[in-house]
C-alpha cells in the first residue's frame, strides 16, 4: 500500500521518474511547501549497495525491460534490445552519470535563425533564451556544486587526463581543463570530496558525485513534504472530461495496479518512457496519445552524435584509475560551418573497464585486431566525443505493434537514422580525436562507434507555437495545463554539452512556474 | 625485473604454465589439460566437443598470454545447458561438427587439428553470420573478458572503493608525460 499521502489525496503533484528532472522537481516543490509523490519505476539503492563492478552494477541499476529498435544507426545492429544505456532506479540515470556539466553556448537555443535551412533537420528555436536561463543555471550548479563555479576548485588531473591534455596542447587547443563537474572536489553540502574510485558510472560510492538519489530527494523527504514511492512504474496518465489529468495508474511492486490522484502531473521518465507513456495514455478524447495535437511527441528523438577514441601507448597510462569523464577540450564546440558541418561537439575524457572495453571497442569485432587492442587495455587512454546532432522528425520513438511489457504496456521502439550532418562532424571529430593522441606519440588508435544512448532528448520538444511542439517554455504542455514535462524530452534541440545540467536548470525554473500557477489557481 | 607493460598480472604468468587446445587429454567423459593442471567433467556434450569449443573461443578472441583454463570456463555453460537443453546441444554439437566437415574438407583434419590459427579463423569467418557463430562469440563477450580473475593479466585492477579508490593509489602517477 501507498505511504505518506493517500491515494485520493487529489491536491499533490504527481512526477513520473526520480532521476535529473524528476528528482529536482520533487525536491524543490517540496522545499517550497507543496505536497509530492514521486512514483518511480524501480528500486531503491544507496550508495552502500553500489557494487564496483561493471556488469554487475548494470544488472542492478540499468532499464532492461524489453524496448525494440530500428533504422540505420548501429546500435540497431550491435544492441537490438538496448538503444539506451539508461537506469531504472531511484535517482534515474544521475546514479550512472559521470557528472559533465556544462551549460548551453548561446546559439545553441536559436539553431533554426543560426545554422538557417537544413536539409532534413526539424530545426526550431527554443522558446527561451540563454539569459532567461542564466540565473537558474547559476542555482543549478550551486546546487550540485559543479567544479570552476561558486568558487569550488577543479578536480585534479588523473593519468588519463594528463595524456588527453598533453596531446590536445601538443595539437594547439587552448580550452582543456579538468571539467566542470558535479563532483566534489572538496567537501561540501555533507558530501564528502572524490576519492578517485573510477566507478563513477555504477554510482558513486564515496558520495562525492551528485545525484538525486543522494544530494536532493533525500532534502525534499526530510520537509515532510515529498514521498518518493520506488517500484512504482505508471502504465497511464488519466484524464476528466473536460481533458484535464486527474492522476495516474501504476503497477506496485506486487504487480498490483494503483490509482494516485493528483491536481498536477509532471512526466520525467526519459526520452524513450515519457512519450511512451503519453502515447500508452491514449483515449477517445485524445486518440493520438495525451498533449499530441502537434503530432510531434515520440518525435525528434536525439541522442547526440557521440563516438569515443582511444589511444594506445608504448607505456601504461591506467586510464581507468580516478574519475571517468573528468576532462575537457571545447575547441570545438563553436558553430563554424567552414568545418563542413552545423554545430560544434566536445571531447571529454573517458575511461572503460575492461568488461566494457571489451564489449564496446569495436562491437561484434573478433580476431588479432580486436584482442591486440584488449591486450594493450593498460597502455589505453580514452575519449569521448559530445556534439549536437540534428533533429529529425522521423526519428521517433513509438509504440511496439506487438511487443508488450510485462504489464501488458506495448513496449516503445526507438528508430534513428544519423543525418548526413552527424555523419560529418563524427568524422570530423574521429579525425580531430586521432589526432590529440597521434600528437603526442601513439601507436596506435581506434575510431570507437557510438555506445547505446546515454543520453535521450527531445521526444516532447518545447516550443512557441503549439503546432510545433509539445510543451512551452515552461514544460507545461501545450494541450493540458495541468500536465508538465520535467526531462531532457523537452529539448527543441540538443546542443552540444551533456545534457543534465540544463534539465536540473529547467526543472528548478519549471518548480517555480508551477508553484505560482497552484498559487494562482490557474492549475 | 617484471614488465610493467603487462601490469601487476605478470607474476601470476610466472605459474600459470599455458597449453594449446590441441595438447589436451581427452577421456569419456572429461577434458584434462594436465600442464595447466586442470579437467573438466564434460555434462552434456562430447568431450571433442568441449576441446574443438576452446580451441575455437581462443581463435575468435586470441590472448597469448591468456591460459586455456579461462578459455574453457568461457565456454563451460555451453556444456551444464546442453545436458538439460537439446536446443543447446544441438546448436553447439552441430556448429563443431560443420566446422570438422569444413576443416577436413580444406585440411585434411578436424578443427583442432589445423596447424595455423589463420587457417582455423579462415573456417570460422566462413560461419560468422551463423546463429552457432553468433551465440559463441556473443557469449564470449562477457564469458571470457568479465572473469575476475582474468582481469589481472591484462593489467586491470577491478574493484576500488575498499582499497579507498585511487587517490592514494596512483591515479595521477603517470610519469612519461
Ligand atoms: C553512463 C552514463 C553517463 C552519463 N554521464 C553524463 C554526464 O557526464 N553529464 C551529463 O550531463 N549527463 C550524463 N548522462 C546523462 C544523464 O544521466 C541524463 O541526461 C539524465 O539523468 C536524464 O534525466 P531524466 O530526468 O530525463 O531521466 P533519468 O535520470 O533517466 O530518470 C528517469 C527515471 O524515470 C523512471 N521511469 C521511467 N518511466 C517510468 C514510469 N513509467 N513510471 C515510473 N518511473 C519511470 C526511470 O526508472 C528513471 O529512474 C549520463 C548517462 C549515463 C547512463
Ligand atoms: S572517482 Fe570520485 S566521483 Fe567517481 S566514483 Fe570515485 S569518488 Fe565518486
Amino acid at each position: 500500500m501507498a505511504g505518506k499521502f493517500d491515494l485520493n489525496d487529489d491536491s499533490v503533484v504527481v512526477i513520473v521518474g526520480s532521476g535529473a528532472g524528476g528528482g529536482t522537481l520533487g525536491t524543490e516543490l517540496a522545499l517550497k511547501g507543496i505536497n509530492t509523490v514521486i512514483l518511480e519505476a524501480g528500486g531503491r539503492y544507496e550508495m552502500e549497495d553500489f557494487v564496483n563492478d561493471e556488469w554487475d552494477s548494470f544488472t542492478q541499476l540499468a532499464w532492461t525491460d524489453m524496448r525494440t529498435t530500428s533504422g540505420s544507426w548501429r546500435v540497431a545492429k550491435d544492441f537490438a534490445n538496448l538503444p539506451a544505456w539508461i537506469v531504472k532506479a531511484v535517482g534515474g540515470s544521475t546514479v550512472h552519470w559521470a557528472g559533465a556539466s556544462l551549460r548551453f553556448q548561446e546559439h545553441e537555443f536559436k539553431t533554426k535563425t543560426v545554422y538557417g535551412d537544413v536539409k532534413g533537420a526539424n530545426l526550431l528555436d527554443w522558446p527561451l533564451t540563454l539569459a532567461e536561463l542564466e540565473p537558474y543555471y547559476a542555482k543549478a550548479e550551486s546546487r550540485m556544486g559543479v567544479t570552476r563555479t561558486n568558487g569550488i576548485a577543479g578536480l585534479p588531473g588523473s593519468n588519463n587526463y594528463k595524456v588527453f591534455e598533453a596531446g590536445a596542447k601538443k595539437l594547439g587547443y587552448t580550452e582543456v581543463h579538468t571539467g566542470r563537474m558535479a563532483i566534489n572536489s572538496a567537501p561540501r553540502d555533507g558530501r564528502g570530496s572524490c576519492q578517485q574510485i573510477g566507478f563513477c558510472f555504477q554510482g558513486c560510492k564515496s558520495g562525492a558525485k551528485w545525484s538525486t538519489l543522494i544530494a536532493e530527494i533525500p532534502k525534499g523527504e526530510d520537509t515532510g513534504k515529498l514521498e518518493v514511492r520506488s517500484n512504482s512504474h505508471v502504465v497511464k496518465i488519466e484524464h476528466d472530461a473536460k481533458g484535464k489529468v486527474t492522476g495516474v495508474v501504476y503497477a506496485d511492486k506486487a504487480g498490483n495496479l494503483q490509482k494516485q490522484k493528483a491536481r498536477v502531473v509532471a512526466v520525467a521518465g526519459n526520452s524513450i518512457e515519457t512519450p511512451r507513456l503519453l502515447l500508452n495514455s491514449a483515449s477517445s478524447l485524445f486518440p493520438d496519445g495525451l498533449a499530441n495535437s502537434s503530432g510531434q511527441v515520440g518525435r525528434n528523438y536525439m541522442r547526440h552524435m557521440t563516438a569515443s577514441v582511444y589511444g594506445i601507448f608504448d607505456r601504461p597510462v591506467h586510464m581507468y584509475r580516478g574519475t571517468t569523464m573528468a576532462g575537457v577540450i571545447s575547441d570545438e564546440a563553436k558553430h563554424n560551418p567552414a568545418r563542413g558541418f552545423v554545430g560544434g561537439y566536445e571531447f571529454e575524457t573517458l575511461s572503460l573497464g575492461l568488461p566494457f572495453m571489451a564489449a564496446f571497442l569495436n562491437p561484434g569485432a573478433w580476431g588479432r585486431s580486436f584482442t591486440s587492442a584488449i591486450d594493450a587495455y593498460e597502455n589505453t587512454a580514452g575519449m569521448w566525443i559530445v556534439g549536437e546532432d540534428m533533429p529529425q522528425e522521423s526519428n521517433r520513438v513509438t509504440l511496439h505493434a506487438t511487443e508488450k511489457d510485462k504489464l501488458g504496456m506495448p513496449v516503445a521502439n526507438v528508430h534513428f537514422d544519423d543525418h548526413p550532418n552527424d555523419i560529418a562532424m563524427r568524422n570530423h571529430a574521429w579525425k580531430q580525436g586521432q589526432a590529440v593522441y597521434d600528437a603526442i606519440g601513439a601507436t596506435r588508435t581506434m575510431p570507437t562507434p557510438p555506445y547505446p544512448s546515454t543520453h535521450n532528448l527531445g521526444t516532447s520538444r518545447m516550443s512557441e507555437k503549439p503546432k510545433d511542439g509539445v510543451v512551452n517554455k515552461f514544460g507545461q504542455t501545450h494541450d493540458i495545463p495541468n500536465l508538465f514535462i520535467s526531462d531532457g524530452s523537452q529539448f527543441t534541440t540538443g546542443a552540444a554539452e551533456n545534457p543534465t545540467l540544463t534539465i536540473v536548470t529547467l526543472a528548478l525554473r519549471q518548480a517555480d512556474t508551477i508553484a505560482d500557477m497552484m498559487a494562482k489557481k490557474t492549475i | 625485473m617484471t614488465d610493467s607493460r603487462f601490469g601487476d598480472g605478470v607474476s601470476r604468468r610466472s605459474f600459470v604454465k599455458a597449453a594449446s587446445a590441441a595438447a589436451l587429454v581427452l577421456t569419456a567423459k572429461a577434458v584434462i589439460n594436465p600442464i595447466e593442471a586442470w579437467g573438466m567433467e564434460t555434462k552434456g556434450l562430447a568431450p571433442e566437443t568441449v576441446q574443438a569449443l576452446i580451441q575455437a573461443a581462443r581463435d575468435i578472441y586470441p590472448h597469448d598470454r591468456v591460459p586455456d583454463r579461462f578459455y574453457a570456463v568461457a565456454i563451460k555453460d555451453y556444456d551444464v545447458k546442453a545436458a538439460t537443453d537439446p536446443k543447446i546441444k544441438t546448436l553447439i554439437e552441430g556448429g563443431i561438427a560443420e566446422l570438422n566437415s569444413a576443416a577436413k574438407q580444406a585440411h585434411g583434419t578436424d578443427y583442432v587439428g589445423v596447424g595455423w590459427e589463420e587457417e582455423r579463423v579462415a573456417l570460422l569467418r566462413k560461419i560468422e553470420g551463423t546463429p552457432f557463430f553468433k551465440t559463441l562469440r556473443g557469449g564470449l563477450v562477457t564469458g571470457l573478458y568479465n572473469q575476475k580473475e582474468v582481469w589481472p593479466l591484462f593489467g586491470y585492477e577491478g574493484e576500488s572503493a575498499s582499497k579507498g579508490g585511487y587517490i592514494k593509489r596512483g591515479f595521477d602517477d603517470i610519469t612519461w608525460i
